[in-house]
Formats: structure tokens, C-alpha cells, sequence
């Protein structure tokens, strides 16, 4: 029998997808926001720490990026609770995991950005006066930021489409809604024709708009 | 019972999903590499009419979550009349992905090497296939190895979401192992280590290979 | 007779196996012009980063109006720890031969970030210093452009602005304009000697003969990490009777 395409059903219900896509952007953002200050940190304690810090930093970064993301998920939601008196809710959960997963990855991408940053300009620091922690936060910080912004635009498209992976802890976000209207309609062929655009838009819309914040601050 | 005869006695189950993830793994990694050099051979090389194309395919799968790829693929077949089997539905899609970042890794590495070097190449009388074969393949070779081996640990770790379509691997083991014990820890940080096991040699590897790469300046 | 504003006894410094500073005596007196000369690898730059303690030294003294510039006082070699070193900072000010103007920053904003965050200014008096001196460098009608929007010549007048307007003691000038476009040095240099004559303390390091010979009140010749002559610029330029200064000065012309 030949499958007919039948969208009605899909728009019927097209609250879930809409509203799952809102949440995974706000899934997204909160777990770069969160990965981006524990990254900062550790790339910082990694460029000016000593060894033992060193080698923490790359045991951590080791560690998650060596492991798929649907494991840590599960260990964070069903494990950790068993071993430490914890209790939190998917998406609290899904958001800490992945906010741990997203600095694994930003780590380099900052240690990479501030090594960029030229010697002299941390000189030119030193020459007027300015303390080491002014000369991180007024110069070096700065610099690097505009340097890593490709590679963070980048990383937060990847992020956002792993929110993916919060389906698995029936978190309603945008794959989950997909997979709800599969099972109670059986559309699957429409119900994909319509979600992956979704997801494909929202990357290019995501790019753009980080492409036209990093040529505003180059120029400003 | 103790943590440790647990795990023992789990063990012959989380070797059959190993072997299962490790056997999708490969057949991914092989099938990619084959597709993905020759269309990202194509993106550099190939005419107008077949880089557009490419380029719709490549963006479109790196743009959707490799899990919504996964269920796609493993849902439509039915649908449609396509009864392909879930081991060849996860294998498809995962290659789908794969195939999509080494395109796009071998485009990144045949494009970097300067055009010059054609030139070259061809003025001292080479044809096309010996340009590629001893000139541009042996250059690019060395960008291509350490992303390649990144998009391998990829491979490996996107595994784990064909669990989610009732393949018995690795993941879906612990997860059967768990449900039966009701003691999750010890098993998720017993997968971790197997797969960080893997991964970290591969992406050593990678990092030494790049770290070699580096001494040879061009 | 008063004491030098900075002295230098015995400065010695290697980096690994090579004796980069070799013992070096230098006298830096108050409004003094002191140009150093001598071909690569002659320790100039070295010297000068010494003084503002960019780059420690093994041995010796650099004292900047009494204050010892890299070592603590008191028994035991115990070198100043980056606070102490950003204090004695404000003292000197330095041109850089590649600018390193900060380039998130406009040029009254580069100029301001001292004044502002060092000498604890309020944004006001700081914006009001900063123009001041961007003017006297001649680039007010810049003060608002990025780094990217200006020539090398003008890139470095803001890079002296933004020394000069933290009241230093002293100048230190490495090579800032062996960057630039032959066209675009005179610029600079015009800003330069306008600052020697007004009494500016400066310690510079440049391949610029001519500078050399008619601003500064004493040449130094350093080779080989000492130096070889000092003296007045007719006395070391004009009839050099050291060998490998005649030497340089003929490849250098």
C-alpha cells in the first residue's frame, strides 16, 4: 500500500513542535552560558595553573569528551542519585549535563584563544601598570573573545542540536514532540519532513546572528 | 550481592554489546570513509552540477541531530513498505552522518593544499588520477588523518543512540543489566571507562599524529 | 650633584646559555635624552625591558630614583612579586615598536584604560586627559576610531600618548618606528623630539642615526651585551674611534 502524505495530523499538533523547539534553544543557551563560565575557568587555571591543576583540567576534558552523551545523561539522572541524596528533575539534569559537556569542549577552544592572544599586548598591560587580574580582565579577555567567537558560534549549533539527546528523559522538547506525533499518528515521513527543517533553519538563523555580533565587534 | 560479582557476572552480556557496538562501529567508520572521500573528492574536484547537490546533502545531515537521523531512518522504512531491520536501519543512518563529516573533512584537506600544486603536477605531464595519487593525496593526507580520526571517536560515541532503536549494544546492555540489578552506577561508570578506553586511544593517537604533522613545514 | 634618575650597575642576564647583558653600567639623569645603538642581538631591547621589568635580570642593579626595579630590599636576591612590579610600572612608560594598541579599544579609550584603572581617574578627567594628549600627538579628530582604522604612523602616536599620559618618569622607546613605513616615520619622530624638548626623560633604543645625532644628549653603543662607548652624539658619531662601532656605523650609514 503506498504511503499518502497526510499533513493535517502533523499541524494538528504542531503546539509540541513548536513550543519543543523553544525549549531546546532554551536548553541551548542555558548550557552555554553555564559551560562558558566553568570552561573560562578551567582553560584559565589550566594556561597559569601548575601541573597537578594541568593535569586535572585534562582528566576532566578527557573524560566527558571521551564518553557519549547519552551515558553521562543517564548516569547523571538515574546514577547519581543513588549514590548522593540528590533529587532534581529531568531538565535540571539534562541542563547540568550538558553544561558539564559543553565546557569539556570549550576548554580548548578557550586555552587555544587565549594563547592567541599576542605576548605583546599583555606587555603593553604591563607598561601602563595594570595588575595581572587587570590585565586578564580588560585585555586579555576581551581579545580572546572576539578571536574564539567563529569557533563558540560553532559549538553553540552543536549544542543545540545534542539538546536532541533530553528525549531519551521524555524532557518535551523538539525531538521528543517529533517522536510523540510518530507514535500517536504514525505520520513519520511528515512529521520529519517537517522537524528537520526546523532544526537545519534554526542552525543557519543561530550562524547568521552570531556571524553578525562577530562582525559588529570587530568593527564595532 | 557485592558490586564486584555483579559486574562479573554481568560481564558476558556487556561483551555481546560491545561486540555489537564495536561491529557498528567499524561497518561505519569503512562505509563513511569510502563515501565520504569520494564526495568530498567530488566538492573540490567535480563539476557544478554534482558540488551543489553534495552540498545540499552534506548540509542538510550536519545540520539535524544525529539522533533524529536515527529514528528517520529506523521509522520511515516501515512506512514506506521498506522493511529494512533495525541492525541495517542504525547502520545506515550512522554512516549517513559520517559520511557527511568526512566529506567534509576531505574537502577541508584537498582544498587546503595550493592550487599551485595541480599545477605543477600537471605541467610536468601527470594526468588527473596521478596529480591526486602522488602529489595532492600524500599532502592532504596529513590534514585529513587527525580530523578523520576525531569524526572515528564520533562514530563511536554516536553508537550508543542506536540503544534507543532496540539494538542490543553497549549502552542498551547496561541498561538491560541495570534494569535487572537496580544498581545503576557501577555499570554506567563501567561503560564510561570501556568507552573512554576507546576513544582515548583513538584520539591519542590523533593528537600525536597531529603533533608529528606539525614538524613537517611546507 | 644630584643622582640619576636611573642607574644601572652590573646588569648581567642570559637566557639559557647565551649571555644576552653582560655587565652594563648606564646613567639615565633627569630630562635626559640617552639613545642606545648597536646591531641585533647587542642586548639593547633586553636592556630596556629591564627597566620595566618586563624582563627580569640575573644580576646587577636597576634602580629607578632609588628603588630597586626587580629585587626586593633587604638580605636574600628575592625578586618583586607582579603587585609590586605593577606599582613601580606607573614610574615608567613604553612605546612598543609593534604598537600592541589594544585592539578592542579606541584610541582615546586605549589612552584612558591607565588613566582609568591604574591612576584610579573618573571617567570624566580621564577622557578629558586622554583627548589632551591625543591632541598634542596631533590625532583629536581620531579619538574615536579602532586601531584597524589607523595608519602604523598614527597607531604609534596613540601608543605614545597612552605612555605619556601616565606621567612617567621615564620614556622607554624600543624601535618604534623600525615598523613603519618610511613615510610615517618622520611623524613620529616630529612627536618624539617635541617631547625631548619639553624635558621628557627617555631612554631610547633606534636604528634612526639622525635622531640619534640631533636629539639625544648622550649615544650609547652596546655589542656583545656591555657597552662598548658613550658619550656625547658628535663625540661617539662623528669620528668613532672604537673599531666595531665604526664597523656598524658603516653598515648602518
Amino acid at each position: 500500500m503506498p504511503y499518502q502524505l497526510n499533513f493535517t495530523l502533523v499541524w494538528l499538533h504542531f503546539g509540541r513542535l513548536a513550543w519543543g523547539l523553544l525549549l531546546s534553544l532554551e536548553l541551548a543557551v542555558l548550557a552555554i552560558f553555564a559551560g562558558t563560565v566553568l570552561g573560562l575557568a578551567l582553560a584559565l587555571a589550566h594556561v597559569s595553573g601548575g601541573r597537578a591543576v594541568r593535569t586535572a583540567v585534562a582528566a576532566y576534558v578527557e573524560c566527558i569528551r571521551n564518553v557519549p552523551l547519552l551515558l553521562l545523561v543517564y548516569l547523571v539522572f538515574y546514577g547519581i542519585p543513588t549514590v548522593i541524596d540528590l533529587r532534581y528533575n529531568a531538565v535540571t539534569s539534562f541542563v547540568v549535563t550538558l553544561s558539564l559537556y559543553a565546557a569539556a569542549y570549550l576548554v580548548e577552544v578557550f586555552r587555544a584563544g587565549l594563547l592567541a592572544v599576542a605576548k605583546g599586548l599583555t606587555d603593553a598591560g604591563k607598561a601602563i601598570g595594570l595588575t595581572a587580574w587587570q590585565r586578564l580582565w580588560h585585555v586579555r579577555l576581551p581579545v580572546m573573545l572576539r578571536i574564539v567567537l567563529p569557533s563558540l558560534s560553532n559549538t553553540f549549533v552543536s549544542l543545540f542540536k545534542d539538546t536532541s539527546v533530553a528525549s531519551v528523559l521524555a524532557v518535551p522538547e523538539l525531538t521528543y514532540g517529533a517522536q510523540w506525533i510518530n507514535f500517536n499518528t504514525f505520520r513519520i515521513i511528515e512529521v520529519y519532513l517537517v522537524v528537520t527543517p526546523m532544526y537545519v533553519v534554526t542552525g543557519y538563523v543561530i550562524l547568521g546572528l552570531l556571524r553578525r555580533l562577530e562582525r559588529r565587534l570587530a568593527i564595532r | 550481592m557485592k558490586g564486584i560479582d555483579l559486574i562479573v557476572q554481568a560481564l558476558p552480556l556487556l561483551l555481546r554489546g560491545l561486540a555489537i557496538s564495536l561491529e557498528i562501529s567499524g561497518l561505519v567508520v569503512a562505509l563513511a570513509l569510502v563515501a565520504g572521500v569520494l564526495l568530498g573528492a567530488a566538492l573540490v574536484y567535480g563539476p557544478l552540477l554534482l558540488r551543489l547537490p553534495i552540498r545540499g546533502f552534506v548540509d542538510l545531515i550536519r545540520g539535524i541531530p544525529m539522533l533524529v537521523l536515527i529514528f528517520f531512518v529506523y521509522y520511515v522504512g516501515p512506512a514506506a513498505g521498506l522493511d529494512l531491520g533495525s541492525f541495517p536501519a542504525a547502520v545506515l543512518a550512522l554512516t549517513l552522518f559520517s559520511t557527511a563529516q568526512v566529506a567534509e573533512i576531505v574537502r577541508g584537506a584537498l582544498s587546503s593544499i595550493h592550487h599551485g600544486q595541480m599545477e605543477a603536477a600537471r605541467a610536468i605531464g601527470m594526468t588527473f588520477p596521478q596529480c591526486l595519487a602522488w602529489v595532492i593525496l600524500p599532502q592532504a593526507a596529513r590534514r585529513f588523518l587527525p580530523p578523520w580520526i576525531n569524526s572515528v571517536t564520533d562514530a563511536v560515541k554516536g553508537s550508543a543512540l542506536v540503544s534507543l532503536v532496540g539494538i542490543v549494544d553497549l549502552m542498551q546492555s547496561i541498561q538491560q543489566v541495570i534494569g535487572r540489578t537496580y544498581r545503576p552506577m557501577p555499570f554506567y561508570l563501567l561503560g564510561a571507562v570501556i568507552y573512554f578506553a576507546i576513544n582515548y586511544t583513538l584520539s591519542s593517537a590523533s593528537r600525536r599524529l597531529e603533533a608529528r604533522f606539525a614538524d613537517v613545514r611546507e | 650633584m644630584t643622582d640619576p634618575l636611573v642607574r644601572m650597575v652590573g646588569v648581567t642576564k642570559s637566557f639559557g646559555a647565551t649571555k644576552v647583558l653582560d655587565g652594563v653600567d648606564l646613567d639615565v639623569n633627569c630630562g635626559e635624552v640617552v639613545t642606545i645603538i648597536g646591531p641585533s642581538g647587542s642586548g639593547k631591547t633586553t636592556l630596556l625591558r629591564c627597566v620595566n621589568a618586563l624582563e627580569t635580570y640575573d644580576a646587577g642593579s636597576i634602580r629607578i630614583d632609588g628603588q630597586e626595579v626587580g629585587f626586593r630590599d633587604g638580605p636574600g636576591h628575592r625578586p618583586r612579586r607582579d603587585r609590586e612590579l605593577a606599582r613601580i610600572r606607573v614610574e615608567t612608560g613604553m612605546v612598543f615598536q609593534l604598537f600592541y594598541l589594544f585592539p578592542h579599544l579606541t584610541a582615546v579609550e586605549n589612552v584612558m584604560l591607565g588613566l582609568r584603572k591604574v591612576r584610579r581617574m573618573g571617567r570624566v578627567a580621564a577622557r578629558e586627559k586622554a583627548l589632551h594628549w591625543l591632541d598634542r600627538v596631533g590625532l583629536a579628530a581620531r579619538a574615536d576610531h579602532l586601531p584597524s582604522q589607523l595608519s602604523g604612523g598614527q597607531q604609534q602616536r596613540v601608543g605614545i600618548a597612552r605612555a605619556v599620559a601616565m606621567d612617567p618618569k621615564i620614556l622607554l622607546l624600543d624601535e618604534v618606528t623600525s615598523a613603519l613605513d618610511p613615510e610615517l616615520v618622520g611623524e613620529v619622530l616630529a612627536v618624539v623630539r617635541k617631547l625631548a624638548e619639553e624635558g621628557m626623560t627617555m631612554l631610547v633604543v633606534t636604528h634612526e642615526m639622525g635622531f640619534a645625532r640631533e636629539v639625544s644628549d648622550r649615544v650609547v653603543f652596546m655589542d656583545g651585551g656591555r657597552v662598548q662607548i658613550a658619550g656625547a652624539p658628535n663625540e661617539v658619531l662623528r669620528n668613532p674611534s672604537n673599531d666595531r662601532l665604526r664597523a656598524f656605523l658603516a653598515r648602518v650609514g
